[in-house]
This record gives C-alpha cells, structure tokens and sequence, in this order.
C-alpha cells in the first residue's frame, strides 16, 4: 500500500511520538506533517495516523475537524485569508475585499477559476494594530493599501511569494540610529 | 509623560537586535539562569516570583507565583509546564511580536520556571497561524540546545529540560488553559470542568503549569534584578510591573507598547499612540481584548492596572486596546465581536453554543434594520441566561460587548430599530461572511 507520507517524512514520526508521554499527544503534529506532505489531510493519512497512535479513524476524524486550519479536500494554490475581525474592520477590511475582488475576480469562499487563488474571511490572526491585512499560506501582509495589494498578489502569482511579508513582527518598528 | 525604561522591548528596541542567542547573550541574555542554577534553591526562586508581585498577562491576571507553589512537592511526576503562546484574542498582538524578535527572553523564563517547578518537559503552545513564530522559536531552542541551555545537564549542573514547540491549528478557545491542555493531548479544544485544576491534574493527568508568554518573559528580569526591583515598578502591590499594550483601531500610532501599570488610558491613547486619527472626538473603547467590556471617554483617566479596570465595569484582559472614534457604529462593533464569539464557541456548554448564534442573529437583524424593540429586552434575557453558565470564562466574554454597548448606548439600538437602518451607514451592511478552511 502507498502511504500518504513520503519516506522522509515517516522517518520523522517516532521522533514525534517520542515528544509526548502519551502518544496521541502527537496527533496535531502528525496531521501537519500530513498537510505538509499533501496539502491537505487525506482519509488515508487519517487511517495512517490512526495506526501511528493507536487510536481509531473516529477519534482522529473528530479532531481534524474541530480544528478550521486542516483542510480535508485540496484548495487553491494560494489561500487568501483576510481578517474580518473588529480591529481590522474598523480600518478597512471592506476595501481590502474590494481591491482582492477587483483584481482576481474573487469574493469570500471563491477559487480563481485556474485555481491559484481562494478567498477565506477569517476571525482575528494576532495583528490588530497593522490591518487591513491578509495571511497567504504562511506568510503575513499588513498594512495593506489598494497597491500594496497589488503587488502581493502579482508577485505572489508570478513566484508563490513576495517580499513584503512580514519578517519578525515588531509595530512600530524601532527608530534607527 | 516621563519616559520609562523598557524591559521586554529592550532588546528588541535596539538597532540591529535579531533575536539571535548570540545578540541576547551581549544584552546579558542567560545571566539570570546562571545565576539559578545550582545556586538558588527551586523553593526560593517561587518565593521571588511571589514576592515581585507578577500576575499572569494571559487575562485572568492571576497571581504567578502562587500558581507555581500550587504544584504539589511529593508528587511523583512527571508535571509540566505550558507557554500559553496560543495569542487570539481580538485585539491583542504582543506575544507574537515578544516571540518573534526576542525568542530567548521567553525561552529563558520558561526555563527558570522549569527549574522552579520541577519540571524536565515543557511545551510551547502556539497558534497555528504563527507559521513564521514556529519557526524562529524552532530556531531558538536549536541554539539553547547547542549552547547547553536546554537538555540532559544543563550548565553542568545535572538540571535536565526538553523544551518542545507545539503548534494548534485554528481555534480561538484552545488559549483557555485547560483546553489548550485538550488539545495538547490530541483531543478537540474543549474546556474541563475545574476542579480539578491543572496544578494536580493538567496534562496527562499530570501537574502543569500553564503561563503566558509575556507572564514568562518577566522571569528572568525578576531573578536579575530582584523581586523588590520589581515590586517597585508599575502600580505595586496588586499591579506591578510594566504591561506590553496593543494598541488598535482609530489611533494614529497604533502598535505595541510597554509602559509600567498605572498610566492612563488617556496618556496611553492621546501621547503614546498619538490621539485620535484625524483628531476626531474618541467614542469608546476596549480595554483588554475582545472580551472586556467597552468603555467611554468618561473612564480615560482610569488607571491601566488590574483593579482600577475592574473598578470601571471592564477587564484589563489581554493587554489590546481598541479604540474608536465617532461614528463608529456600536450595533455594528458589537456584531462583528459576536460574529468571532460564534464562530470560536466550541460547543460544549450548550448557554454558549445556543446563545450565541442567537445573540448573532438578533444583532445583524437590528444593524440590517430589521429589529424590533423586544429585540432589546430578549437580548438581555440570554446575556442574562449566559453568564456564570458555562464551563469556561468564554461565555462571560462573550455577552461583554452586548452589554457594555446596551449599557451605553441603549439609544443608538433604539435608532436602528426606529429608524429600521443603521445611522450611521449610507450604504446597505455589506456582508461579511466567514467560511474557515
Ligand atoms: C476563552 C479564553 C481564551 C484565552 N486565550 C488565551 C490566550 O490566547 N493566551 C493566553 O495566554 N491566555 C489565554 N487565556 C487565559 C488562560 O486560560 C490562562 O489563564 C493563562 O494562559 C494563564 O497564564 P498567566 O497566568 O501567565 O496569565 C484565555 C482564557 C479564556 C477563558
Ligand atoms: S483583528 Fe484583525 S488581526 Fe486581530
């Protein structure tokens, strides 16, 4: 049977079990390491964990979807994720949508149609003093402008990232010497 | 306002800082674990965070060093110790920043925290969405570990610690502690019944102590310079120390700022964050993340400590300070914060699961303009239903906003019914939906 982890991946396993005195502790990791590995979380990397910890597809399908971060189907190549919460709101999160939507097409729960791009409101992402803002993947923007936006979105689509993320966060920035 | 000194933005502040074990050791970074160590016995040291007067900065403010000697000395082990980095309570961006751009501050607070309790595994937990924070914190505990800060014999000195990042993976309640230990345990976040309490049965069972990253990121200040020190700073006796606010909303310099307890919300949103953006006349504001109550202008000479908020209906919390200007819609304000409450309810206690979803609804049909005054009466009936009734503080936090803003500004819903529109809006409420993953 093929696994839905690459060998380099199962290798890592045990070393994660081995983290926690009881090992399904070891479950949220084990399903990143699966979204790594596929994008999402498959059933069959469910039924592999399941066997990993000794527990039953059940107990670890109940889990996944407690949690909004694990896909179980694939999405766009690029997800989008724009704070709608009240801090962010109260300093543009409807421009925000405005200028994604004029510039891909896309509203709320949307995929472009050559599938690169989703769009997802979400609640508060931990940067309610630098909004409007937007997660893709991993990476953070904020401080968004309708140009700023722009440009994310065209680099992100020409090379899958761009160098206005966020490094480490620090608002305001230091004053340099 | 006097300038102050900066203690967990110190480093951080100065030009060039990366966060780096190497830039934290030349800021004297590790000094205070050496000086713990095999020198100072784990009793004493719960005795110097007792004596500094450090409550928790995760939101319950409760007393640090009282929870640590909670932990029973007999018991067998193995007990553990939790960095509550889960940091997703509207508002409030501070840990993210505290992780990112000085790792080891933390790290090395955990670690003398370990010490203290007899701890030999730790975890961070952090949300999932801090990809990037994973990683620097990833980063960091590779370097303690070469460096011999962490693992079987730490300094020579037989102390043994394995430190582990955690990450969740999307959900807003597993920042309460006894869910994030749920979660921990592979489980859905949901909330345990107290008691018992984590400091005899938290993880596994296990005695654990759960504390905030900013809690933790004291530590090695306390031991460096001593708990009078300490003790002497912010608002002592019931609110010392400086506090890392986040500052958000209709300010023009909103971001983190570290001031000692004590100031004012007025010197804290008109100097500090520089006023009202566009001098506009302030209307209200949010005192310590999502779940505090609102307050007014009427309350900006109230002091930023534990017990003066309290004292004015609301909650110091998490530190994140909204603030908004007028004509900002407060049905509306209220809506969104019940848009996140739904959405996060984990759906155990059924006041909150229920409750909720109703408040919702009933809040977008009055800022939709499809209100009726009974509306208002039936809002208060389950705010009423909801508080005290459920497992977790969650449903306390989650009818603040509801009646903070009722309380206030009762004739602004009242216009909306009236009027059946918000006041406030020309256009139609534009539809903000939340789809998740
Ligand atoms: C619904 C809810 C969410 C919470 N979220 C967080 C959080 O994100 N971060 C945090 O440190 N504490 C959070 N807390 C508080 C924790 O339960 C706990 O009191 C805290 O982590 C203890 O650390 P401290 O004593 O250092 O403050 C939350 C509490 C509740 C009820
Ligand atoms: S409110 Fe948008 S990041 Fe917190």
């Amino acid at each position: 049977m093929t696994s839905a982890f690459s060998k380099a991946a199962q290798e890592r396993i045990p070393g994660i079990i081995a983290r926690y005195a009881e090992k399904r502790g070891a479950l949220l990791p084990l399903l990143w390491l699966a979204q790594e590995e596929q994008g999402y979380v498959s059933e069959e990397a469910m039924k592999e964990i399941a066997g990993w910890l000794d527990l039953t597809p059940p107990q670890v399908y109940e889990t996944v979807t407690f949690y909004t971060m694990y896909n179980r189907r694939p999405i766009g190549k690029y997800h989008i994720q724009v704070c709608r919460s009240l801090m962010c709101a109260l300093v543009g999160t409807d421009n925000l949508l405005g200028w994604i939507h004029a510039k891909l097409g896309i509203k709320t729960g949307q995929t472009t149609p050559d599938g690169l791009f989703t769009l997802s409101q979400v609640e508060c992402l931990g940067s309610c003093g630098t909004g409007p803002m937007m997660q893709i993947n991993d990476d953070y923007y904020e401080r968004l402008t309708q140009d700023k936006t722009n440009r994310v979105l065209d680099d992100v689509k020409r090379e899958g990232k761009c160098p206005l993320a966020t490094g480490p966060f620090m608002f305001p920035e230091p004053a340099q010497k | 306002m006097a300038t102050h000194e900066l203690l967990l933005l110190k480093n951080m502040s100065q030009p060039g800082y990366s966060g780096s074990l190497a830039d934290y050791e030349r800021a004297g970074g590790y000094q205070a674990l050496k000086k713990v160590l095999g020198k100072i016995p784990p009793g004493d040291i719960t005795e110097m965070v007792k004596k500094s007067g450090l409550r928790g900065r995760g939101g319950a403010g409760f007393p640090t060093g009282v929870k640590w000697s909670f932990i029973p000395k007999d018991h067998p082990g193995p007990r553990y110790l939790i960095c509550n980095a889960d940091e997703s309570e509207p508002g409030t961006f501070k840990d993210r920043q505290l992780m990112e751009r000085d790792p080891h501050q933390m790290i090395e607070g955990m670690i003398i925290a370990a010490y203290a309790i007899g701890v030999r595994t730790s975890y961070i937990y952090i949300r999932g969405e801090f990809v990037l924070g994973a990683r620097v914190l990833e980063r960091a505990l590779a370097e303690a570990y070469q460096a011999g800060y962490l693992g079987k014999d730490i300094l020579g000195t037989g102390f043994a610690l394995d430190l582990y990042v955690h990450r969740g993976a999307g959900a807003y309640i597993c920042g309460e502690e006894t869910a994030l230990l749920e979660s921990l345990e592979g489980k859905r976040g949901l909330p345990r019944i107290k008691p018992p309490f984590p400091a005899t049965h938290g993880l596994f069972q296990k005695p654990t102590v759960v504390n905030n990253v900013e809690t933790l990121a004291n530590v090695p200040h306390i031991v460096n310079r001593g708990a009078e020190w300490f003790a002497s700073i912010g608002n002592p006796p019931k609110s010392s120390g400086t506090r890392v606010f986040c500052m958000s909303g209709h300010v023009k310099r909103p971001g983190n700022y570290e001031v000692p307890m004590g100031v004012t919300f007025r010197e804290i949103i008109y100097d500090i964050a520089g006023g009202m953006r566009g001098d506009k006349p302030l209307k209200a504001f949010i005192p310590g993340g999502a779940s505090a109550a609102f307050l007014m202008p009427e309350h900006l000479d109230v002091k930023l400590d534990f017990e003066s908020v309290a004292q004015a209906g609301s909650m110091l919390g998490s530190g994140g300070i909204t603030v908004m200007e007028e004509g900002t819609c407060m049905v509306w304000a209220a809506e969104n914060l019940l848009h996140f409450f739904n959405h996060e309810s984990c759906g155990k206690c059924t006041p909150c699961r229920e409750g909720s979803s109703w408040l919702l609804q009933i809040l977008r049909r009055i800022d939709h303009g499809k209100g009726k005054m009974e509306d208002l009466a039936t809002l208060t009936r389950l705010c009423g239903n909801i508080a005290g009734r459920t497992v977790c503080a969650f449903g306390d936090a989650e009818i603040a906003p509801i009646t903070s803003t009722l309380q206030y500004f009762r004739d602004e819903y009242e216009a909306h019914i009236r009027e059946q529109r918000c006041p406030f809006r020309s256009q139609p409420a534009p539809e903000l939906i939340s789809v998740g993953r």
